[in-house]
């Protein structure tokens, strides 16, 4: 079985880059509007696309990936209409959420056939370095239907990934893996943004996109609720005092020194130390060095701890 | 037509279980040709029953449906479809596999038993005859129900309907609809080839013909157009 530290031969080879646009892009069902106005441009990298259930997100990656028409606005993939345009495959692999698989196929043949589809000069060769890169090989003479939900996943990545494509879309591909599969298929996906291709995936597991992806899109009820990286758009939310824990050689007297500053909404003081609230994050950062010096104090350690993306995940949801 | 399109189609269907319902038809209706042949009563008493009612009325429509709504509705159902869609393949190339697959399938599985019916009952012209009729028939009725499986969620309801309904109870009825009708056509070519004139026929040889090229090209037009235009269930999460 290949080793995790050994990066594919095949995702870190470099690709042509290639974007995917979408402008004032909307999708309704009748009267439920499930994407609503949605502009953003995907371009080389991993991006995470995050949303509470009923967000929106399945809805925008079946846009993306042809197999849905924007009710209004335009998508593009490598400058290309999605919907009504098979061509767009050629450049674009795609895992779907819903776990259909031909199970009655091995994986070889479920992967060769994908090559063959794809009309690539060495269908066979391909589909067993897209084998090797999910570490599929000991199973891929098993019938598909006898695979467990992460093997299978794992031979839909191998499916999507057989003709090398710039775009990858992938709708929560973590499912139904075990830990080291995870952090193989993690390993797998920077090498693959690392070497500029435009890797989406959703998830609606956090740690997992804070793992894989510092770059967001997120989404809350349809709409477009961030996008960019977490660490920025949790700066840029000034109505939201930023959580600091500090710990110093004085910690009650730091307290009282930092309460005095304008930038400081609140001190808590307690025995693992000090939680301060503040009200600007640039200003705040800039103004406790000065204070600790002036007041003799050393500063021991100084944690942000809402800059999670669970914090910024939170927020968001709750605005 | 892509052959590896074909090749899953075909491993698909002969894996799925209702494979097996392809067979008690074919099987009843050479019993029943050979229980007529044993009774010593004429031909022209049992055959039309025998080879119009179980084999052109119900074998070859049935067998088509089965096969026709199972090469693609299956897929599109259990959401397999996807990983063929997904693929930079014109989509005339999908659905000219699909339909060869179901063309070549309800042929082998019509046209062998009603040829041994057609022998049993009168000749081996009236077996041939059968037999090409049949391949008309299951090639009009691939396409049609082919086409049935993009247009609605229940295609094996609404292709009865057409069958029972359409073809049967207002065939007999109404007279106009004969001449949109696959099992008109199909009587008519078993007539006109074989020898026996056992068959009742409504529609002339001509028409017979160009309807069924009406009803393959519109059904593969339509399929390939609704093909492209192909939308994953609405989904709102």
């Amino acid at each position: 079985m290949n080793t995790v530290e050994a990066p594919p031969a095949g995702a870190a080879r470099a690709v042509t880059a290639k974007t995917v646009e979408l402008v004032n892009v909307s999708r309704w069902y009748g009267n439920v509007v499930a994407v609503n106005d949605v502009t953003m441009t995907l371009g080389p990298g991993v991006t995470g696309l995050l949303g509470p259930n009923g967000a929106g997100k399945t809805t925008l990656l079946h846009m993306m990936s042809g197999f849905l028409p924007p009710s209004q606005g335009q998508l593009t993939v490598g400058g290309a209409p999605a919907w009504r345009n098979p061509e767009v495959y050629r450049d674009l692999g795609l895992v779907s959420e819903r776990e259909s698989v031909h199970g009655f196929l091995t994986a070889r043949e479920f992967v060769t056939a994908s090559a063959r589809m794809h009309r690539l000069p060495q269908p066979e060769q391909a589909a067993r370095r897209a084998i090797e890169l999910v570490e599929m090989t000991p199973a891929q003479d098993r019938r598909i239907e006898t695979f467990s939900k992460g093997m299978r996943q794992r031979t839909r990545v191998a499916a999507a990934l057989v003709h090398d494509p710039s775009v990858l879309l992938l709708d929560e591909p973590f499912n139904g893996m075990d830990p080291r599969q995870r952090l193989h298929m993690m390993d797998l996906l920077h090498s693959m943004g690392g070497a500029g291709r435009t890797v989406l995936f959703s998830s609606h597991i956090l740690e997992e996109v804070e793992q894989v992806s510092g770059t967001v899109q997120v989404m809350v009820a349809g709409r477009l609720a961030a996008s960019g990286d977490y660490r920025t758009i949790r700066r840029l939310m000034t109505h939201r005092p930023h959580v600091f824990v500090i710990r110093s050689t004085d910690d009650r007297r730091l307290s009282v020194a930092l309460i005095a500053e304008e930038s400081v909404n609140g001190v808590d003081l307690d025995a693992s130390g000090l939680t301060v609230r503040a009200g600007d994050y640039g200003t705040f950062t800039r103004a406790l060095p000065r204070i600790a010096l002036r007041e003799g104090i050393r500063v021991r350690a100084l944690v942000p701890s809402d800059e999670s993306l669970e914090s910024v995940f939170s927020y968001l949801v709750s605005a | 037509m892509n052959p590896t399109v074909a090749w899953i189609t075909l491993r698909g269907l002969i894996g799925r279980r209702r494979f097996l319902l392809l067979f008690p038809l074919p099987v009843l209706l050479i019993v029943l040709a050979v229980v007529g042949r044993t009774s010593g009563v004429r031909y022209e008493n049992w055959g039309v029953p025998v080879i119009d009612g179980i084999g052109f009325t119900v074998m070859l429509p049935v067998i088509a449906l089965i096969v026709g709504t199972g090469v693609l509705g299956s897929e599109i159902d259990d959401g397999t479809i996807t990983h063929i869609l997904a693929k930079p393949l014109p989509r005339s190339e999908i659905v000219l596999a699909k339909l060869a697959v179901a063309f070549g399938v309800t042929l082998v599985a019509t046209a062998v038993p009603m040829f041994v019916a057609g022998v049993i009952t009168h000749s081996v012209r009236l077996g041939v005859a059968c037999a090409v009729a049949c391949a008309l028939g299951a090639l009009g009725y691939s396409a049609v129900f082919l086409a049935l499986s993009l247009l609605t969620r229940r295609p094996v309801l609404v292709g009865l309907l057409y069958v029972l309904l359409w073809e049967s109870l207002l065939g007999n009825l109404l007279t106009g609809t004969r001449i949109l009708s696959i099992h008109q056509y199909v009587l008519t070519v078993a007539n006109e080839l074989g020898d026996s004139k056992l068959l009742t026929t409504h529609v002339g040889w001509p028409a017979a013909l160009i309807m069924s090229g009406v009803f393959v090209a519109g059904g593969t037009i339509l399929s390939i157009d609704r093909l492209r235009s192909f939308a994953v269930a609405g989904e709102t999460s």
